[in-house]
């Protein structure tokens, strides 16, 4: 019958997990690596922090203004520390911020519903019924999986409805979600004290050991353990403290505003700090079929302070170097403005700001019609080409093929780098 | 009448109101809708029993072949969680253990079957996992598309037993509102941005029905397989006349399908036609009518086949041939013995396409019968074992099976249909926060990932857990603490709730300790909840086996 070595002596959580993992799987977690968090500049490997604008934000109200147009709105431009570059005047803050990014006017997707475009944006290919695409943040998890971590690799903050997935890599590399960035993590706590912890653990144990006789292989099989392993270990983690805030300065946490979204990006500078490569932060609330201007006020309001802060500290801390940005949604708005001063669907020449990690900065791609006539812009950008620009930086071979469930090779992005960024 | 007594009626009212629709509503949820059915008598049936023969011959010869020693019969308890897991999507309640440990006869299992087949739970359940694989998990355009009424009809269906080829001739060929009409929804669920996406239909009626994957040749001819895409252009032209308006799914006879060369990038217009089996189309009727009724021909042998690939999958969790949808062609009977498929595939052409049968015969087959316990200790062996079927495979439990697992466990009586509203409408709203929380596994659910992380911990440390594994008077863990009963027999219930099945030894001595070490209720209370919380994350709670 299997024993606890040390029942009886009083254990601390972080040990207690040890304990717990002892004869099973332990053996292939890794070493921590405490040293992630201090490395800074090139020696860090890089990471992806997407800021996801779910519901598709008007690229004439963000990053691609044309005042005085008539497809321009009632909006006004500001120049920014980017020689040539004007976004909407409601982006102060991020005005001051952008030297160094660079932004594409001219992606170009299919999709003009709200879930496919997401699919086809977090994932870089179009969704299809027999194929469930990986998102960027499972390929990099899968393809450079990082040994020192004890908390996910692949998170994302803030509600949406269509969160990161592993896709056809599994479900274990679908993003780990935090609903509610900066509050709670959400089950990480055990509920009870330590020593009865302890006993359910080694009730756990017996009720295990009778289920493997017979079936050893097969239970190891399951990674049930090993995954409860892995729980416990990230429950017992001192890298959690990366989701926690509140020793942050009072300043900072203004700074980045007292929003979901904006505890988010302080949350995934954190993360960035303890080494996780992908992370995703949340901000719903851009379909503006309806009242479209005063709609961008709202959010702009968010989403300016928390990128303009994420931003200025990743380069305070020299980590904007080793750190992509990209701050894009599932498609764009029509240039044209319908009865409910509302704008409808566009996914042919919307925008993005992108930088960061190597990639070249302070670049403008791509031209949209100031008439809105045209429906494709100059310079076309599709989804894939930026992802394998991406993944490129992060010295991934985006050409890698890997076998589907169903036998069929595919590239982990079938685009093609963008010159002007890499 | 004095005054103080008006004013006591006055205040009184109210509550008395209120009391009077409290009990009125409590009468009228907790009213069974029938009492609990007795146990069906089996009725001697020589043509079942025929073919269930004849698939443990299929795999006493393939296991012979492969020299293969088949794993020993699972334990009756262990048959019987498969089958609630299976039919139910839950764990058998310890009323239904002791009901069933009461009955006596070598043939229980297959009566205690045909109860669960009875038994509104199995229809609900069915329908669910058709409906995923009919029309997916996406809630889809909300006017014109209304999942839940889809789900509720076909749950009508088979708790009636619609012969399944009928009922896909509904779904194919259906007319009328999606509302009064709710098999019309398989065709509105392809609706996305106001238009009817024809192509999608195609690609789901032949995956779902002929178990067949022609989406590639959407757009090319399939790489690896013999479909053209002409072929899925003359497919996808039977649902060229259909039309989603206002007043429903209708035929409009004036419409022509026509496809953008992507060539010539000019349009021409494609008549409709089938890629193989040109005999069984026949000339009458309207184009998906025509449709329905060669998808369905008794000759179209990859329908039958396709139906019992997928009904294994849904009883063991894994389809005998996975993909479940992309399935070999068949082969010619003249030439070539039959397989599995082929087998089940003819009885169930034979008796009226009947899937409680089907199911029957399943599960009264060698292979379902199978223990998962073997003395072989190479991972190869097993694995070679596992996919012929000789020795029964571990699965991950889908999370409805999970949430619907430990909520029964909470409870000592069965919770059905005759449950009280309270119960019922728990057990509906967890499900819908856990399989979100949990993770839905989508349409995709017959394909076996492992666990994450996140399931892990919510399963430790999560609401759920939390709310059915806290001692109260009203569920397991308050009741077994506080039962007049042995600690032996405290701990064999605590198993039976939660893993259908009897402490071992080493179990019973182990808990065993910790409640002779419990001096008072309290602490007892604890020691269970303990219990609970290690069967609840164990790896046989979790996993079908």
């Amino acid at each position: 019958m299997f024993e606890f070595p040390l029942f009886s002596q009083s254990l601390s959580r972080r040990d207690l997990c040890k304990v717990a993992l002892g004869g099973t799987l332990s053996f292939m977690l890794p070493g921590f690596d405490l040293q992630a968090a201090q490395k800074r500049g090139p020696e860090r490997r890089k990471s992806v922090i997407t800021l996801w604008m779910g519901g598709g934000p008007s690229q004439l109200e963000t990053w691609d203004p044309h005042p005085g147009t008539q497809i321009g709105g009632p909006g006004k431009a500001i120049s920014t520390v980017v020689p040539g570059l004007q976004i909407s005047d409601m982006y102060p803050l991020l005005a001051e911020q952008l030297g160094g990014m660079s932004v594409i006017r001219s992606m170009v997707s299919k999709e003009g519903d709200h879930e496919r475009g997401t699919k086809y944006l977090k994932t870089g290919y179009r969704p299809e019924p027999t194929t469930v695409y990986p998102a960027l943040g499972a390929i990099i998890t899968h393809e450079a999986p990082d040994k020192g971590l004890e908390i996910p690799q692949h998170i994302s903050m803030g509600n949406t409805q269509f969160p990161a997935r592993g896709g056809y890599l599994g479900a274990h590399l679908d993003a780990f979600r935090v609903p509610d960035p900066g509050k709670n993590i959400g089950n990480m706590r055990s509920g009870v004290g330590d020593p009865r912890q302890e006993r359910r653990l080694e009730n756990l144990n017996v009720v295990s050991q009778a289920f493997r006789r017979g079936r050893t292989i097969q239970t190891q099989k399951t990674l049930h353990q090993s995954t409860i392993d892995r729980a416990l270990t990230m429950m017992s983690s001192e890298q959690l403290q990366a989701f926690e805030i509140e020793k942050e300065p009072a300043a900072v946490r203004a700074a980045y505003g007292d929003s979901p979204f904006g505890r988010g990006c302080l949350v995934a500078r954190r993360l960035v700090e303890q080494g996780v490569h992908s992370i995703e932060v949340n901000l719903n609330g851009w379909d503006s079929h309806a009242n479209n201007y005063t709609g961008h006020q709202t959010q702009s309001k968010i989403l300016d302070p928390a990128f303009a802060t994420l931003l200025k500290e990743l380069k305070e801390r020299d980590l904007l170097d080793s750190t992509i940005v990209l701050c894009i949604g599932e498609f764009g708005r029509t240039p044209k403005i319908n009865p409910l001063d509302g704008r409808d669907h566009w996914p042919s020449g919307f925008s993005c700001i992108v930088g960061g990690g190597g990639l070249k900065g302070d670049t403008i791609i791509g031209e949209t019609d100031p008439t809105g006539k045209e429906k494709d812009p100059t310079e076309p950008v599709r989804i894939q080409d930026l992802y394998a620009t991406i993944l490129q930086k992060l010295q991934i071979d985006f050409t890698k093929e890997l076998i589907s469930p169903i036998g069929r090779p595919l590239a982990l992005s079938d685009g093609t780098p963008i010159d002007k960024l890499v | 009448m004095p005054a103080s007594a008006r004013n006591w009626i006055l205040a009184c009212l109210p509550a008395g109101v209120v009391a009077l629709v409290i009990s009125l509503v409590a009468w009228a949820s907790s009213s069974p809708l029938k009492k609990t059915e007795p146990i069906p008598v089996l009725q001697n049936e020589d043509s079942l029993n025929r073919t269930v023969d004849q698939v443990d011959q299929f795999f006493t010869q393939e296991w012979e072949e492969r020299e293969l020693v088949p794993a020993a019969v699972a334990d009756e308890l262990t048959q019987m969680r498969r089958l609630s897991l299976a039919l139910h999507g839950t764990i058998p309640s310890l009323e239904e253990i002791r009901e069933f440990q009461a009955m006596s006869g070598g043939d229980r299992l297959e009566r205690w079957t045909l109860k669960l087949l009875d038994d509104r739970r199995f229809a609900d359940y069915f329908s669910e996992r058709f409906t995923r694989a009919f029309v997916g998990v996406a809630q889809g355009q909300f006017i014109v598309f209304r999942r839940d009424r889809f789900k509720a009809w076909l749950s009508e269906q088979i708790q009636a037993n619609t012969p399944y080829d009928e009922l896909v001739r509904k779904l194919i060929a259906g007319e009328g509102l999606w509302t009064g009409d709710p098999e019309t929804n398989f065709i509105t669920a392809a609706v996305a941005d106001g238009n009817l996406d024809r192509n999608k239909l195609t690609g789901s009626t032949v995956r779902a029905f002929l178990g067949q994957r022609i989406d590639c040749a959407q757009c090319h001819d399939h790489p690896f397989d013999h479909w053209k895409q002409t072929d899925f252009e003359g497919l996808t032209a039977f649902y060229g006349q259909v039309e989603v308006q206002v007043l429903g799914v209708r035929q409009n006879k004036k419409l022509k399908y026509e496809v953008e060369d992507r060539n010539t990038l000019e349009t021409r217009t494609v008549a409709p036609q089938v890629p193989f089996l040109n005999e069984c189309l026949p000339e009458e009727g309207t184009l998906r009518e025509r449709l329905a009724t060669w998808v369905t021909h008794p000759d179209n042998r990859r329908f039958e086949r396709a139906s019992a690939n997928r009904i294994w999958g849904l009883l063991f969790g894994v389809p005998y041939i996975d993909p479940v949808d992309d399935l070999p062609a068949p082969t010619d009977l003249t030439q070539e013995a039959p397989d599995l498929l082929d087998i089940l595939g003819q009885d169930f052409r034979e008796n009226g396409y009947d899937i409680k049968r089907l199911i029957q015969i399943i599960v009264a087959s060698k292979p379902f019968q199978r223990s998962s316990t073997t003395d072989m200790v190479d991972a190869e062996e097993i694995q070679r074992a596992t996919r012929a079927w000789a020795l029964f495979p571990l699965v991950r439990l889908r999370p409805e099976q999970i949430i619907g697992s430990m909520l029964q466990s909470s409870s000592l009586k069965t919770i059905d249909q005759n449950s009280n509203l309270f119960m019922r409408a728990r057990r509906f709203f967890s499900e819908i926060d856990f399989v979100r929380e949990y993770g839905d596994l989508g349409s995709d659910e017959l394909n076996d990932f492992p666990g994450t992380i996140p399931q892990a911990l919510l399963r430790m440390n999560g609401q759920f857990a939390r709310d059915n594994g806290s001692a109260s008077p009203f569920n397991s863990v308050g009741r077994i603490t506080s039962l007049d009963i042995s600690n032996d027999k405290r701990i064999e219930t605590c198993f039976l709730v939660c893993l259908s099945r009897p402490p071992t030894e080493v179990e019973l001595t182990h808990f065993l300790k910790q409640y002779e070490s419990a001096s008072n209720q309290k602490q007892r209370e604890k020691v269970t909840e303990d219990l609970f919380w290690a069967l609840y994350n164990s790896p046989e709670f979790s996993w079908n086996h």
